[in-house]
């Protein structure tokens, strides 16, 4: 199992390597120049602009550049000053990532909330009327942009029922219960738009891993040991279609955190993915690469996870 | 409802002739549905069913290029993956699973932003945009293709028929593409029916996040974008083209979900 996992890794430490390297090409070799606003400026004289330059380390190639980051971030986690705030950009992202987290963790247990049990209850009673609501909806929910739900909930939640409010207030700090609960109700339209279309996913999943398992001979026995059905479908059943699932969902974690991006955008929320639109549009070349590099960590770490988690999870799978 | 979208927007604006640029001020602006615009007028009084109809035609145009460059992709690394095995095989593949590792959206916003402008000033705004967009999601979605093609190409390379082809001394670029691509088509033309939903919901986005069309171009996710702010007073300007969206996609994974049902027995989802 540990040589499983340390190979694993070995794997996965190229894999982002050639990725960051890809994104950081794909900045450096694109054509906008991201001095672009000092260079409208007509009062910043060209020897000036020559030091901001040299001062941001952009008078070298590329390739070097690209050499210089890797080390600072690896050795010391430096993910270089952003252009534009003169900030360091880990500390950006430090103030931004909490807001994402908060939102997307959220979000994923509604999701879990809502899933699992209409995922087993369809499965279990495959083809009445409550599986066939709830497959269209997972199937709905696959099929319609995140931007245009959250657009739908927006008009049903802030506008006609004025629930929630439309703009999501950065400002606000968690002092006391009245501010808690303020936090809670800007909080809960990005939070359901997520959790819709996580939950239709979960559900589409868990569905079919469940009328895989449960036709097959473990479910018979558990039956006729005069288990209660209520304990065969929960227990028996239930725990091994979780596997796949399981597996599935942390392949689908950075989806999440990429498709944060929309609805932060949509709701103004402060979070990282509001942070890496903004950047772009300012070509904050150190922002942008920094979080982009995050989002690339994310989907390779969960990646091993997934396939930590469906090892460790099912002893049926060797690990060659 | 596939076909009546498509017919729509192909003879929708020749049946359809109100003028989409016309600025009108005479009806009151922001209305909602009527009989004189049956999707209502936005915040310059343009028609937009009439826009919509113009805009449908970019949002297919680019769901089914995106889609072909990402089937073609797709099945040309697929089948010399799967065809030849062995060191060029495991190369093709680390490469797929490199771009499979890759953060798209990040990707998609990053490539169009940093590319829009050079493709515009060489090609003109309509065109360079067009191609930069159908390219980036094409190169950026071939993958789950290749990884099937790959798969049927291990298959079928060691039945009968293809070894009477190779005793006959057919190329391999034939046997590949002249006697086992056939017999994998079916998931292929799957796979290319769900990626113009994606491919859809994609541009859609881009241009949701304010990156993909420029605005005189009215693509379905550009109208969204250009409703969003007046959400409150005139809900009609972003949600029925968010409507047609979700209503195209819906009906495209209908199609690509009755397909794979009719043509893989085994899969249940």
């Amino acid at each position: 199992m540990t040589s499983y996992i340390a190979r694993r890794l070995l794997i996965a430490i190229p894999t982002l390597l050639v990725i960051s390297f890809v994104i950081y090409a794909v900045l450096a070799l694109a054509p906008g120049d991201p001095m672009a606003q000092f260079g409208r400026n007509p009062n910043i004289p060209e020897e000036v602009r020559d030091n901001i330059r040299r001062s941001f380390g952009l008078d070298r190639p590329w390739y070097e550049r690209y050499v210089f980051w890797l080390r600072n971030v690896t050795l010391a986690g430096d993910f270089g000053f952003s252009f534009n705030s003169r900030v360091p950009v880990s500390e950006l992202i430090g103030q931004r990532l909490p807001q994402t987290l908060w939102t997307v963790g959220i979000a994923y247990l509604v999701a879990l909330l809502i899933a699992i049990p209409i995922g087993v209850v369809s499965a279990v009673k495959q083809y009445s009327w409550f599986d066939r609501i709830a497959t269209t909806f997972a199937f709905v929910g696959f099929s319609i942009p995140s931007f245009a739900i959250g657009l739908a909930v927006i008009l049903v939640f802030a506008v006609n029922l004025r629930w929630f409010p439309l703009i999501y207030d950065t400002t606000l700090e968690v002092i006391d219960a009245e501010s808690f609960f303020k936090q809670v109700r800007q909080i809960a339209m990005p939070v359901i738009v997520v959790a819709i279309q996580q939950s239709a996913d979960v559900t589409r999943f868990l569905r079919s891993s469940m009328l895989d398992n449960l036709p097959l001979d473990y479910v018979r026995t558990a039956r006729s040991k005069g288990l209660a059905e209520r304990a065969v479908v929960v227990r028996h059943a239930l725990r091994n279609s979780l596997i796949p699932v399981v597996a599935l969902m942390s392949l689908g974690v950075p989806g999440i955190f990429t498709g944060a991006i929309i609805t932060e955008t949509l709701f103004r929320v402060n979070g990282i993915g509001e942070l890496l639109i903004r950047s772009t549009q300012n070509s904050d070349t150190p922002v942008v690469m920094a979080i982009t590099f995050i989002y690339a960590v994310l989907v390779v770490t969960f990646n091993l996870v997934a396939d930590v988690v469906y090892a460790t999870l099912d002893p049926r799978i060797r690990y060659s | 409802m596939v076909i009546f979208f498509t017919m729509a927007v192909l003879f929708g604006p020749s049946v359809y002739t109100k003028d989409r640029e016309e600025l009108n001020f005479d009806v009151p602006t922001m209305a909602p549905p009527s009989a004189a615009a049956p999707m209502g007028t936005d915040d310059l009084g343009r028609d937009i069913l009439a826009r919509a109809l113009f805009g449908g035609r970019v949002t297919l145009a680019v769901g089914i290029s995106a889609m072909i460059i990402a089937i073609l992709l797709g099945t040309i690394i697929g089948a010399i993956s799967g065809y030849f095995g062995g060191i060029v095989d495991q190369i093709l593949m680390w490469i797929t699973d490199t771009f499979l590792s890759m953060p798209t959206l990040p990707l998609f916003l990053l490539i169009v932003y940093l590319f829009r402008d050079t493709l515009t000033r060489s090609l003109g705004p309509e065109v360079g945009i067009f191609l930069l967009v159908v390219g980036v999601i094409g190169v950026l979605t071939w993958m789950p293709t290749a990884r099937v093609v790959r798969a049927s190409f291990q298959t079928l390379k060691h039945r009968e028929f293809v070894e009477a082809a190779t005793c006959l001394g057919v190329r391999p670029s034939a046997i590949m593409f002249r006697h086992i691509l056939p017999n994998v088509i079916s998931p292929i033309i799957v796979a290319a029916t769900l990626g113009v939903g994606t491919a859809i919901i994609t541009e859609s986005t881009l241009s949701f996040l304010g990156v993909g069309f420029p605005p005189d171009l009215p693509t379905w996710g550009r109208l969204v974008t250009d409703g969003q702010n007046f959400l409150e007073f005139a809900p009609h300007m972003s949600l029925l083209p968010a409507l047609l969206i979700f209503l195209t996609v819906l009906s495209i994974n209908f199609v690509g979900d009755g397909l794979r049902d009719a043509l893989d027995p085994r899969s249940r989802l």
